[in-house]
């Protein structure tokens, strides 16, 4: 399952200003370099393509320095103790952070060499292209099929029932979860389970042929074998689309991701391929969080 | 003179139909011969009673010269007299001649206590025992209906844009003040303002349930606003935020999810405004709403009192027969907001949902 999609540049390759920093004997004093990266944080040809990016909230500098590619048709997994800036950087691939006045983005974020923060840019056709998938699942309160349905209507996608029934049937059944619905496709989907219901959101992502879809945390409020089956779908689905997910387990990102990136402190520590960090990480913070001397 | 063809509009409007009262009383009772017992006599019978005979030969000329049994409604002080004779509280205002036909007449069944439908079936009278709600009851729903036509659309639109669409700035601060300022203005005031600026500025007629309805509808707009932006700040973000990560645009956002799920919140609260706006009269009596009106109102641009203005002008009556009207109407008025209220709340039950 972990196929390495994208070419990852080699350390070798990396811009001069990703230099290790000089190790430390005691880890929670550790200085940051601000932007330096180690492992891979570059591709070839990527996804997205992320300099020099910083993120304000107000006068607080959230987001560091961060630069990052993504590849095309990869798993990438966030990882990194609470607050330390993740859910954000993920939330500004999409512009989701538009809404909340006092965040302010820096840097260049490109998708496809396009600029996602071109102010000319249409917002919704950005969202149609890199779907979400949130935290808690979030269905509307509307029957199965409405809630899949919606997406495809707004963006005119189908213009026959048919073809509506057709792409409703196609989600559900890449989300794994048409079994189990198809008689009951009217019933309200506030009253599934937590896991079908966190399938039902990843369905109605899909239902607009994204090409890139984030995940914050899909699983934090799953049980275990919910999220076993969100897992399961999340490898299925990197065959046909670029998914970036912050997760708080780190057995979910060693199971689900080709590269992991570790952040600290709105800093992007280090990014590399996801056996590597967990067996042997560089950074001696990615040691330290993910042998749990903290997070 | 005597009446040959009812038909003939002179006739009958010469005509004494008193007459056949007084004869059948007279045959009931015998022995009074003289006019002014015969007056006291005619006065047993609701002074509506000789129309009643009119408007039925005008409606059916062929029962001219034939004997019909017909009800009459009793003299106000006759009712008064048969309900409340033990109640200190009420003056018996009969002669003692009267009361002792009354006393005869409940005896033979002649007068009997039935369910008022007159009060259900006509509007205000001078005569308490011909007087009606129904006259007040269509003002009230004429008026409402203008009120919700208004208030419920202005309101809704105005929470959506301020909770929604509208820049945090200093302008807007201030429109949020006056709103909950507004929701704190004594009713009267806005009965001047509608005086001053619907009546006055704009030229509408006095008394009518378009410019009460106005008027009413300023009064509950800030009810309805505050009510329907605590419902639109109760949806929960994380269906915003769905919406907006597969692409929705704000319009969509707003207008797809938060105002349908915001709706019952919205609903319940303009409802209960209206209740309150039901109740309201200050502000009536200035733009003329508190005129004696007979007629039951046909239309928005018809005369009309509404129900607590009548109340007031039933209760602040001379005659007793109005005090039972008004305590009446309060019964009315009561069961209305009881209604309204109960279906506010069968709407939020109904309609809540939880996340």
């Amino acid at each position: 399952m972990n196929t390495m999609n994208p070419t990852i540049t080699s350390e070798a390759e990396m811009p001069e200003e990703s230099i290790v920093p000089v190790k430390d004997e005691r880890p929670a004093e550790t200085v940051i370099e601000e932007g330096s990266t180690v492992g891979i944080p570059y591709a070839d040809d990527p996804k997205f393509k992320l300099r020099n990016v910083e993120v304000f909230y107000g006068q607080d500098r959230a987001i560091k320095d961060v630069s990052l590619d993504i590849g095309r048709n990869e798993v990438i997994a966030f990882i990194g103790p609470s607050g330390c800036g993740k859910s954000t950087f993920l939330r500004c691939l999409n512009r989701m952070n538009d809404s909340i006045d006092i965040c302010r983005v820096k840097g260049q974020l490109m998708i496809d060499e396009h600029d996602i923060y071109d102010p000319k840019r249409d917002v919704v056709e950005l969202r149609a292209r890199v779907g979400m998938v949130f935290q808690k699942p979030n269905p509307f309160p509307k029957s199965i099929y409405d809630n899949v349905a919606y997406g495809p209507r707004i963006h005119g996608l189908a213009n026959r029932k048919s073809d509506l029934d057709e792409i409703v049937e196609n989600s559900l059944r890449k989300a794994g979860l048409w079994d189990e619905v198809k008689d009951r496709l009217d019933a309200t989907a506030t009253g599934m389970s937590g896991g079908q219901q966190q399938r039902l959101c990843i369905a109605r992502a899909i239902a607009v042929s994204p090409e890139v879809i984030l995940m914050d945390e899909p699983c934090s409020a799953l049980d275990p074998i919910a999220t076993a089956k969100v897992e399961e779908l999340i490898a299925e689905m990197s065959e046909s689309y670029t998914i970036v997910i912050v997760t708080h387990s780190m057995q979910q990102a060693a199971r689900v991701s080709n590269r992991t990136a570790y952040f600290h402190l709105g800093h992007l520590v280090e990014v590399n391929e996801t056996d590597k960090v967990f067996t042997s990480p560089e950074h001696e913070l990615t040691e330290s969080y993910i042998t749990g001397r903290f997070g | 003179m005597y009446l040959d063809d009812p038909t003939d509009a002179d006739q009958i409007s010469m005509a004494d139909f008193n007459a056949p009262i007084i004869n059948a009383l007279g045959e009931l009772i015998p022995g009074v011969e003289d006019r002014a017992a015969q007056r006291e006599l005619s006065r047993l019978v609701g002074s509506y009673g000789a129309n009643q005979i009119r408007d039925l030969l005008r409606r059916q000329p062929e029962l001219l010269g034939t004997t019909q049994t017909m009800t009459f409604l009793a003299h106000d002080r006759v009712s008064v007299y048969v309900k409340h004779a033990d109640n200190p509280s009420y003056s018996v205002r009969l002669s003692d001649q009267q009361i002792e036909w009354v006393d005869y007449l409940l005896e033979q069944g002649v007068i009997e206590t039935a369910f008022n439908d007159v009060f259900f079936q006509s509007g205000d009278s001078r005569e308490p025992s011909n007087a009606g709600i129904l006259g007040a009851i269509v003002g009230s729903l004429l008026t409402m209906a203008v009120t919700l036509a208004i208030a419920f659309p202005v309101g809704v639109a105005a929470a959506v844009y301020l909770e929604e669409f509208a820049p945090q700035n200093k302008f807007t601060d201030f429109i949020e003040v006056n709103i909950n300022n507004l929701a704190a203005v004594p009713s009267i005031i806005f009965g001047l303002l509608g005086l001053a600026v619907f009546i006055g500025l704009f030229g509408m007629p006095r008394s009518v349930p378009v410019v009460g309805g106005l008027v009413i509808a300023l009064m509950t707009l800030p009810t309805i606003i505050i009510s329907s932006r605590a419902a639109i700040k109760s949806v929960p973000p994380s269906i915003r935020e769905a919406a907006e990560g597969i692409g929705a645009s704000k319009m969509q956002v707003v207008m797809h999810h938060v105002v349908p799920l915001a709706m019952p919140g919205m609903m319940t609260g303009s409802i209960i405004g209206m209740a309150q706006a039901l109740g309201e009269t200050a502000p009536l009596l200035l733009i003329g709403m508190v005129a004696f009106i007979v007629e039951i109102p046909d239309g928005f641009f018809s005369s009309a009192t509404v129900l607590p203005v009548q109340i007031y002008l039933w209760a602040s009556s001379a005659e007793q027969g109005f005090i039972e009207l008004a305590s009446a109407g309060i019964m009315i008025l009561l069961t209305f907001m009881i209604s309204m209220n109960a279906l506010a709340i069968w709407l939020r039950k109904r309609l809540e949902r939880r996340w």
